[in-house]
């Protein structure tokens, strides 16, 4: 790994119970695999001392009982799985996934406004945002919300100043160079372009959430016909 | 997914007022934060372990937290059961309820919680737990997530609801009455143990000194996900990070330099600098606090930290 120059990887405390192992300086795809591999030999090194593990951008966050392992062994075990880790390129692949996506001003709200600020048609926003294969490089704000990146500079668009009450379940949406999809209702500051088919979070479901870090990703745009037939919800956001 | 029901006869409690917020609570949900799920279980880990183990259950069984109060409930049978935490001017068939002890109450007795005497959140135990499906392992209630609680889906007790409890265990703990030590006065000052870490070194000496030397009041922004502290302001070299896991405790100090203690129901990931972590006690303790309360963070050493919490769950190993 090259990390002399910033001191990477290196260990932070994360409180008594957990250690936020720092990998990297800035977001890319080629961490994927390295993160991978450590989550990995976390689970193998850690057993039954480990209760969760949050992977993203940079960085893992490895939370542990500290009754069961204390932390300054916790540290020792990390710093060992470190020191020769090896990127898992089995994993780096990661599934690949196409959502149908209803690319439209009716669910797509901020198409216009995208539009605007890149100085680009809204059909060469579509085609520009749907043309690229994304990585997930994280899981957070709720259930199944999958952070992918890296989106084509020219889309670079910032969030919202007052972001919205309630998001749309299923919004295909971008902020900054990232996209994503909302599996749920909830608040959100990002810009909406369209609405997929896709269910994102679904507890019935093996594994739970559809996308996995490493997971690739492409928007693959469909007719309002199509989204309909497949169980699209075509509901305007001004009903909503 | 249906809703748990219970075989008929196990049912403990009926719901005869609903109150603002009472959630159904184990020890969290695990093993699924990397999907962005939250971790959830009991805001004050210290009432919930002590009316669980009074009520004689193993830890980690299902508590009810009973947030501010408002909660009536007639009990459906004969029941065992014990509430620790938060003093909420709880009664039993009008009569103040004993806190802290195993109580026996008869079917078609009222247990009501009125309105916060000291903390703010009380937990309900009875013998044998309260029982629904488990939801990513956890029956854990998270309303934002729609996850958990006794529809499984986060939803809020109803008026009318029956609560199922299991067949209680058959060791049930030798005390029945929690020591004096452990009934925390939650109207003093709290004392928060801080261990400082993560991105501490980016803070300014100025700021680090006035995080740990002045008073910190607690916000009305405050619920289950976190509790925002004001005073002084704290300046960090750096505004924001790429978004990483935040655990138990975190302290986050977004630019208008106003901490936020991040508690059970915080998202996974975010991006804000912090200044360390609370312990899973002092976390627990703040969580308890009401607003325009004031706290002080202490800076503590792994080593207290850990013999702390040691000592604490030695009360409740076997």
């Amino acid at each position: 790994m090259s990390g002399a120059l910033t001191g990477l990887p290196r260990l932070e405390s994360a409180g008594l119970d957990g250690w936020m192992v720092r990998l990297f300086s800035r977001i890319d795809e080629a961490n994927l695999p390295w993160l991978t591999a450590l989550t990995r030999r976390c689970e193998a090194a850690f057993g039954d001392a480990l209760v969760d593990l949050v992977p993203s951008y940079t960085t893992l966050l490895v939370v542990f009982d500290p009754l069961r392992l204390s932390p300054d062994e916790a540290q020792r075990r990390l710093q060992g799985l470190i020191a020769d880790l090896v990127p898992d390129d089995a994993g780096a692949d990661g599934a690949i996934h196409e959502l149908p996506t209803w690319y439209d001003e009716r669910v797509g709200p901020d198409l216009p406004r995208v539009a605007e600020h890149s100085g680009l048609s809204v059909e060469e926003v579509i085609a520009c945002h749907s043309a690229t294969e994304y990585r997930v490089f994280a899981l957070g704000f709720a259930p199944g919300f999958a952070f992918m990146g890296l989106l084509d500079e020219r889309l670079e668009v910032p969030r919202l100043d007052t972001p919205r009450q309630r998001v749309p379940v299923n919004s295909v949406a971008i902020a900054g160079r990232q996209t994503a999809a909302y599996p749920a209702v909830t608040p959100g500051g990002w810009n909406l372009l369209g609405r997929t088919t896709a269910r994102l979070f679904d507890r019935d479901r093996e594994g739970f959430s559809l996308l996995a870090v490493g997971d690739r990703v492409r928007f693959v745009p469909v007719d309002r016909e199509t989204f309909e037939a497949r169980g699209g919800d075509v509901t305007p956001m001004e009903a909503g | 997914m249906n809703r748990m029901r219970s075989p008929e006869g196990a049912f403990g409690f009926r719901v005869e007022r609903a109150g603002p917020l009472a959630l159904l609570q184990d020890a969290g949900r695990f093993g699924v934060r990397r999907l962005g799920v939250t971790q959830g279980g009991p805001a004050d880990l210290h009432g919930w372990a002590w009316a669980n183990y009074l009520a004689g259950n193993p830890w980690g069984s299902a508590a009810l937290e009973v947030t501010f109060g408002g909660l009536t409930l007639v009990a459906e049978r004969d029941l065992t059961f014990a509430v620790a935490g938060a003093d909420l001017g709880a009664t039993l068939d009008g009569a103040q309820l004993p806190l802290w002890q195993r109580v026996r109450c008869r079917e078609g007795q009222r247990l009501a919680f009125a309105s916060p005497l000291n903390g703010l959140r009380a937990y309900l135990a009875v013998a044998g737990g309260f029982v629904a499906e488990q939801v990513l392992g956890s029956v854990a209630c998270v309303v934002r997530e729609g996850l958990g609680g006794f529809d499984g889906r986060g939803g809020k007790l109803a008026e009318g609801e029956r609560l199922g409890v299991g067949e209680p265990a058959a060791d049930v703990a030798t005390l029945t009455t929690a020591p004096y030590e452990a009934r925390l006065d939650y109207r003093a000052t709290a004392r928060l143990a801080l261990l400082p870490g993560a991105q501490s070194a980016d803070f300014t000496g100025t700021s680090l000194y006035r995080a740990f030397n002045m008073a910190w009041r607690v916000d009305d922004r405050a619920d289950r996900m976190g509790v925002r502290l004001t005073g002084p302001r704290l300046a960090c070299r750096i505004e924001s990070l790429i978004s990483e896991g935040i655990g138990l405790g975190a302290v986050q100090v977004p630019p208008d330099g106003q901490p936020i203690a991040l508690l059970n129901d915080r998202q996974t990931i975010g991006g804000y600098p912090r200044l360390g972590a609370l312990t899973p006690l002092a976390a627990s303790r703040l969580a308890q606090c009401l607003p325009g309360q004031e706290v002080h963070l202490i800076a503590a050493s792994r080593e207290q930290a850990l013999e702390e919490h040691r000592r604490f769950r030695t009360v409740f190993a076997g």
